[in-house]
């Protein structure tokens, strides 16, 4: 008994000295995968560039099924990793579990805004204002009145990119089609660039000139279709520019990268738990400008979209969220 | 006929993949030896040949190393079962998670883009073929579109898989070869006791199912799209062997199944056509749940019975 009692003293003083050693924060990504280009690079690179600026370590973790997401946000926990940022909606119900059972550890969470937990930052974007901007641009683009949009799985979350892009195609041209396909059902649709090239085909036939993905790994697929057929594309969360030169019309760009920045750069101390909205006004989302979209983006398309960035900021265009009544004014799905 | 040909047309890209993984696993079936690695072979030759064709330039190159990886891994499962008498169907399952982790690990230590192959650009992928006189007749109502729109603009990988579909009924119904492999898997005893080896056979079998899934995968990265990315495959492996089934272990039934399937695909990628036959919205899921609702149909013998071959699964032993 006495052993087994200094035995277990012993682990707890390992444990004791394995959180002070282990004070940083950590990252954990979602399905879809540290390189997908998109949402979680973004947020791989904003870790990254606070790590080089600052000389500071980080662990980081990849999800690569359901099963893991509870156990590895408790394996971080455990460790005494803090603050812990986690990605992605479908982790809600992962940090709902393991946040109130470490009160001392800081949370942040990313795409998610409804919990109500103590020791928890969300960190929701304004996806509908940055996609309605994209979604100008697409129209004024567009010589056939017709543009797409291919989405990854089928979730609120995309619904939401999908509603504010149609609005801003709307708002250039009332009488512009939209075509909006969704790749699927269930997280393999983050990964099916077959599958998203052949969506793009389909809605090329039907006419469609500029197609806005919003997919993850499916996305490359739709990006390199639409080079294919010689019309316009629209990349996603990062700046997808660069993957095919003069042929990507602009990305989206939300800045998974920015947030995840902050978190860590606050650390512990700096921690502030509740929700924060990142859109237009702090740059939390918006479009992309560089030198491989420079001769696709006209002046006249700047000026419109600043104006109705702008616009949007002092509330003088509203642009209706998806989830505020679970359905598109001007789409339906 | 604007409507249509585009669905048919995408039915042709869809159902090559799932057309030659099919008659992968007919050769293999047929030999006795039941392949659920269809996937995984699937999968490791749509790496190689991308990573070979973006290093080298060369989609040929690309090829011939996404056919050498799917034969490698059929060998592993022939050794693993014909050699060692082994599971055959654990043996699958477990090229299933070798392909699906070794991809991503090996791209991710060449290219070190997340498990990706860069994308590939000129010679690197397979152009489509504009076949003769397909612009001049594309003004002929019906025949003429037909022709342009829907059999011409094709990679070479597609003519190859249809000519696929007579060659191995005439290997398998016209040969000695096919007799034999055939045999081997309806009765090894009788083969052996013809002083044919049983062994040398399924090898055989297997290999011929390793070309094919070799040429599967490759269609998929360096035809269908420019590059690797993981789990690219995405189940069109496992939708080949319920079209095997659908088939009735047949190579012109599998022509029509994998088409069926494809067509289906095809189908849930427009939903406005959908509606427009049908007069009511379908659910996309429930057309991408077809091809197995309808395997399990004829497995549970509604239409017809599938009757696989009967030797398949279990390893040849000589009696003593």
């Amino acid at each position: 008994m006495t052993s087994l009692k200094k035995l277990l003293g012993a682990t707890a003083l390992v444990a004791a000295a394995a959180t002070v050693a282990n004070a940083e924060p950590a990252l954990m990504y979602d399905l879809g995968g540290k390189f997908d280009k998109s949402f979680n690079e973004a947020a791989y690179n904003g870790a990254r560039r606070w790590a080089e600026e600052t000389g500071n370590t980080y662990r980081e973790i990849e999800v690569t099924s359901e099963a893991q997401r509870v156990q590895f946000a408790t394996r971080l926990a455990e460790a005494g990793f803090n603050p812990i940022v986690v990605l992605g909606f479908q982790n809600a119900a992962t940090v709902e579990e393991v946040a109130p059972n470490y009160p001392d550890t800081k949370f942040a969470i990313i795409d998610v805004g409804w919990l109500d937990i103590e020791n928890l930052r969300q960190i929701t974007f304004a996806e509908h204002e940055g996609s309605y901007l994209v979604g100008m641009m697409a129209a004024m683009a567009s010589e056939s009145d017709t543009i797409g949009f291919v989405g990854g799985m089928d979730v609120p979350l995309i619904r939401h990119f999908a509603c504010g892009y149609a609005q801003g195609a709307k708002a250039v041209n009332p009488d512009i089609e939209i075509i909006a396909n969704m790749t699927g059902t269930t997280p393999a649709a983050w990964n099916d660039p077959v599958r998203g090239g052949e969506l793009t085909k389909a809605q090329i036939s039907q006419g469609a000139d500029v197609v806005y993905a919003a997919a993850g790994g499916t996305g490359v697929g739709v990006l390199q279709a639409a080079a294919d057929a010689d019309i316009l594309s629209i990349g996603v969360d990062s700046n997808q520019n660069y993957l095919h030169p003069g042929e990507v019309l602009t990305s989206m760009l939300k800045r998974v990268d920015n947030a995840v920045y902050d978190v860590f750069e606050a650390g512990v101390e700096g921690f502030e738990p509740g929700v924060h909205v990142m859109g237009l006004e702090n740059d939390g989302v918006g479009y992309a400008l560089d030198e491989f979209n420079a001769d696709l983006v006209t002046d006249e398309m700047k000026t419109a979209v600043d104006q109705a960035r702008e616009a949007i900021i002092a509330g003088n265009i509203e642009v209706v969220a998806y989830y505020e009544n679970d359905s598109c004014p001007v789409l339906e799905f | 006929m604007d409507l249509i040909l585009p669905v048919l047309d995408t039915t042709v890209r869809l159902a090559i993949p799932l057309l030659f993984a099919c008659l992968a696993g007919l050769f293999s079936e047929r030999a006795g030896i039941f392949d659920i690695g269809l996937e995984g072979k699937m999968l490791a030759a749509a790496f190689f040949s991308a990573a070979l064709a973006a290093v080298t330039g060369s989609v040929w190159l690309g090829l011939l190393a996404g056919i050498a990886a799917s034969i490698t891994l059929s060998a592993i499962h022939g050794i693993a079962s014909i050699t060692f008498r082994g599971n055959q169907l654990i043996s699958g399952v477990a090229i299933n998670f070798l392909a699906a982790g070794l991809t991503v690990l090996i791209a991710q230590d060449w290219f070190q883009q997340g498990g990706r192959t860069p994308s590939l650009i000129g010679g690197a992928r397979f152009e489509t073929i504009d076949l003769p006189f397909a612009e001049a007749l594309s003004g002929v109502p019906i025949f003429g579109q037909i022709y342009a729109d829907l059999i011409s603009g094709h990679t070479i990988l597609v003519y190859v898989g249809f000519l696929c579909v007579p060659l191995t009924w005439w290997i398998l119904f016209r040969t000695r070869f096919g007799l034999r492999l055939r045999a081997v898997g309806e009765n090894p005893a009788a083969v052996d006791t013809a002083g044919i080896s049983v062994v040398w056979l399924r090898f055989a079998a297997v290999g011929i199912c390793g070309i094919l899934c070799g040429l599967a995968g490759a269609y998929l990265a360096t035809g269908l799209q420019a590059g690797f990315v993981k789990d690219m495959s995405s189940g069109r492996g496992f939708i080949a062997l319920a079209a095997l089934i659908f088939a009735k272990w047949r190579p012109w039934y599998a022509l029509y199944a994998t088409l069926l399937f494809g067509f289906l695909q095809a189908l849930s990628l427009r939903p406005d056509v959908v509606e427009l036959i049908f007069r009511v919205p379908m659910p996309v899921q429930f057309l991408d749940a077809l091809p197995y609702i309808l395997t399990v149909v004829i497995l549970a013998g509604f239409v017809g019975k599938a009757i696989p071959p009967k030797a398949g699964g279990e390893p040849y032993v000589k009696e003593r």
